[in-house]
């Protein structure tokens, strides 16, 4: 007589957590991947908005006009970073992404007259001459920095953390490690290359608030000083961030993307997204500056209604990251070629061992559609021009989706969006979001 | 020329503003007077002029600095040339922590001692420390080459990339990756050179060289390093 198969999978020892113990019994190491975090936490989908009826006025879907015009660095720069629509292009290096990428984000964004940021290893020509207006990170890493990119930037981030990593600097795996990348960073190539996870001249806001004086006085006080950091203790870093004498704080979520690291940072650091920005927002207006200076959040941000949800909350902008590589054909089974043919890559995504739609192996720098690679052949696969189109019918399409929710919610300006605009779906983003339950008056924790 | 700036009458923000204006190829002797531990004095500068602060500075003094060749007659705060690119820096005085972090090229020279993290991240600069460095110093150096007449506190070269750092005196600990080697005839030859241009005096040959063991060179030693590139 057949025995009866009793399957029953365990929640605490589940497949994934069984091949994780596996493998760190055969290897011995933790697992470095890309991207971003992979479980489901609380996020802006969890929120919905409450658009007009009779007690609320809207304005007619795609025709009346509806201002997205963004000023960023208004506090003490001569110069404020002035945007069309409340998106900026995330930081992300030269080394991680290729010349080639940089180039499409540059022309994408300079289209649509936004901003793009450059990435740890220092500012490209091929950013710098696509881009109308970049943001020049100051890492901890300090590769690549130096004063004449200093002065040809029209903002600078410093950047204290990030999302995917608050507190663990970063990683750029000897295998996309180029000569010039190395040469860029002052390091040998081949070598993995170590971003530090503080900064060198500094430690704490006492001393930060002198660092960035010394940025003004490089800049004769003309560009924006950001801040960004990875959402951990909110509330705190935004107040110390202000008092520094940042002119934009910009706060990423857990959600957000990187080239490498640890993957038990990119699952278990930091906050989603959703508290980071109610955290920031009640911070920006303990300290009466709200609207002063300006909120960019980021971490997870991939839609129009993500973009109107983060405005509702009280952001002045967004900055997106891995939604805009997925614009470029990130886990696309298929890259296209000079002729405009789709070649089928399944097979290269298959040797790194994942599949489209699953692949977050940016750390290998062997991206079969060659967005996240080094690689000659590779890069190719991305060309600058095929992939500015594509980035900007992706950013058309979250600003209409953007307008049209706030003139559903009677707003002529996306600005307007606001916190009463919007109701939680779960108990956990009420909460979160200190936006009542669907339905009910219940804020959790209120 | 010679123009001469009194911060007793002055601020920071006007002489950094006249400095920036100046062409890149503009000659000319600066007087800074009154220092009194102003941060951020000639930062950003670029342009081979001298420049003399008479006194204390604050935080970042010559930070970022191209070309120029600027003394201070006193001593300085954190991040003194930090980040500099060419040039000279001299600090006839002590100096505070982090000094010439995250340098990229020219000299740094320091009289007395400096605190912790002196060179740390350095990118190509030369530092030559008359007396001691504090502990951390020389973390996660890249390229560049740090002499030290006295001693090194605890942590010296701790994840050291290709900076080479010579230490005359006691070095009261490594930090993770850092190894004494054996000094050779090319590394006297440098020692004496840095000597020379930093105006101090000293043996080569009593220096101990240290740098990376490159160990750390891959996060996992075990894994295949095949690169594709």
């Amino acid at each position: 007589m057949k025995q009866m198969l009793t399957l029953e999978e365990s929640a605490n020892y589940n497949r994934k957590i069984l091949n994780y113990i596996h493998q760190a019994s055969e290897t011995g190491v933790y697992d470095i991947r890309g991207l971003g975090a992979k479980r489901r936490v609380p996020s802006l989908d969890d929120l919905v908005f409450l658009t007009a009826s009779l007690s609320r006025y809207p304005l007619e879907g795609y025709r009346e006009k509806c201002v997205t015009k963004t000023v960023l660095g208004t506090r003490f720069a001569k110069k404020p970073i002035e945007l069309e629509m409340p998106i900026t292009i995330a930081g992300m290096s030269f080394g991680s992404l290729s010349a080639n990428v940089k180039e499409a984000l540059g022309r994408a964004a300079t289209h649509m007259g936004i901003s793009t940021t450059t990435g740890d290893g220092g500012m490209t020509p091929e950013e710098r001459n696509s881009s109308k207006t970049l943001v020049y990170q100051c890492l901890p890493s300090r590769y690549g920095f130096n004063p004449d990119d200093v002065r040809k930037a029209d903002a600078i981030e410093i950047v204290v953390g990030q999302g995917a990593k608050p507190g663990g600097g970063g990683m750029l795996l000897g295998l996309k490690v180029s000569e010039r990348v190395a040469r860029m960073r002052t390091l040998p190539p081949g070598i993995d290359q170590r971003s530090a996870c503080r900064h060198p001249d500094w430690t704490g806001p006492d001393d930060l608030t002198i660092k960035i004086q010394e940025l003004r006085e490089i800049t004769d006080w003309k560009v924006p000083i950001y801040i960004k950091f990875g959402a951990t203790r909110v509330r705190e870093d935004v107040k110390l961030a202000i008092k520094a004498g940042a002119d934009v704080i910009v706060v990423d979520g857990m959600q957000g993307g990187t080239a490498a690291t640890q993957e038990v940072f990119i699952e278990h650091a930091g906050i989603p997204t959703l508290p980071a920005i109610r955290l920031a927002v009640e911070a920006l207006e303990e300290m009466d500056m709200l609207g002063k200076v300006q909120l960019v959040v980021s971490g997870g941000i991939r839609t129009g209604a993500d973009v109107a949800k983060a405005l509702a909350l009280g952001a002045d902008a967004v900055a997106i990251g891995q939604g805009v590589l997925m614009s470029l054909g990130c886990n696309t089974p298929h890259y296209i070629d000079a002729d405009g043919r789709p070649v089928d890559v399944t097979e290269e995504y298959q040797a790194l061992g994942t599949a489209p739609g699953y692949c977050h192996h940016c750390q290998t720098g062997l991206c079969p559609v060659g967005v996240t690679t080094q690689h000659p052949v590779l890069e190719q696969r991305m060309q600058p021009e095929w992939g500015a189109r594509r980035l900007i019918n992706y950013l058309t399409t979250l600003k209409m989706e953007l307008t049209t929710i706030a003139r559903a919610c009677g707003k002529s300006n996306v600005h307007h969006l606001e916190r009463e605009d919007l109701v939680a779906l779960t108990v956990e983003a009420a909460a979160m979001a200190k936006r009542p339950l669907a339905g009910t008056n219940w804020i959790p924790g209120a | 020329m010679s123009e001469t700036f009194d911060l007793k009458t002055t601020t920071v923000r006007a002489i950094n503003e006249h400095l920036h204006g100046l062409a890149p190829d503009a000659t000319g002797v600066y007087e800074i007077l009154n220092p009194n531990g102003s941060h951020n004095i000639a930062v950003g500068v670029d342009a081979p002029v001298e420049i003399n602060i008479r006194g204390h500075a604050g935080y970042f003094t010559a930070g970022m600095n191209k070309q120029a060749r600027v003394t201070v007659y006193g001593n300085v705060g954190w991040s003194v040339a930090e980040n500099m690119m060419s040039g000279r820096v001299h600090v006839k005085g002590f100096a505070s922590q982090c000094a010439g972090a995250s340098g990229h090229g020219g000299l740094l020279v320091i009289d007395g001692d400096a605190s912790s993290r002196c060179g740390i991240s350095m990118k190509g600069i030369d530092i030559v420390v008359g007396g001691s460095i504090g502990h951390m110093s020389a973390f996660m150096a890249q390229a560049g080459r740090l002499v030290v007449l006295g001693d090194a506190g605890k942590g010296l070269g701790d994840s050291l990339y290709e900076a080479v750092i010579y230490v005359r005196g006691k070095i009261h600990g490594l930090g993770a990756d850092a190894r004494v080697e054996d000094l050779s005839e090319e590394d006297r030859t440098q020692i004496g050179e840095l000597l020379e241009q930093a105006g101090l005096s000293a043996r080569p040959a009593e220096f101990t060289r240290v740098a990376s063991a490159r160990t750390l060179y891959h996060w996992n030693p075990t894994s295949p390093q095949v690169s594709v590139l």
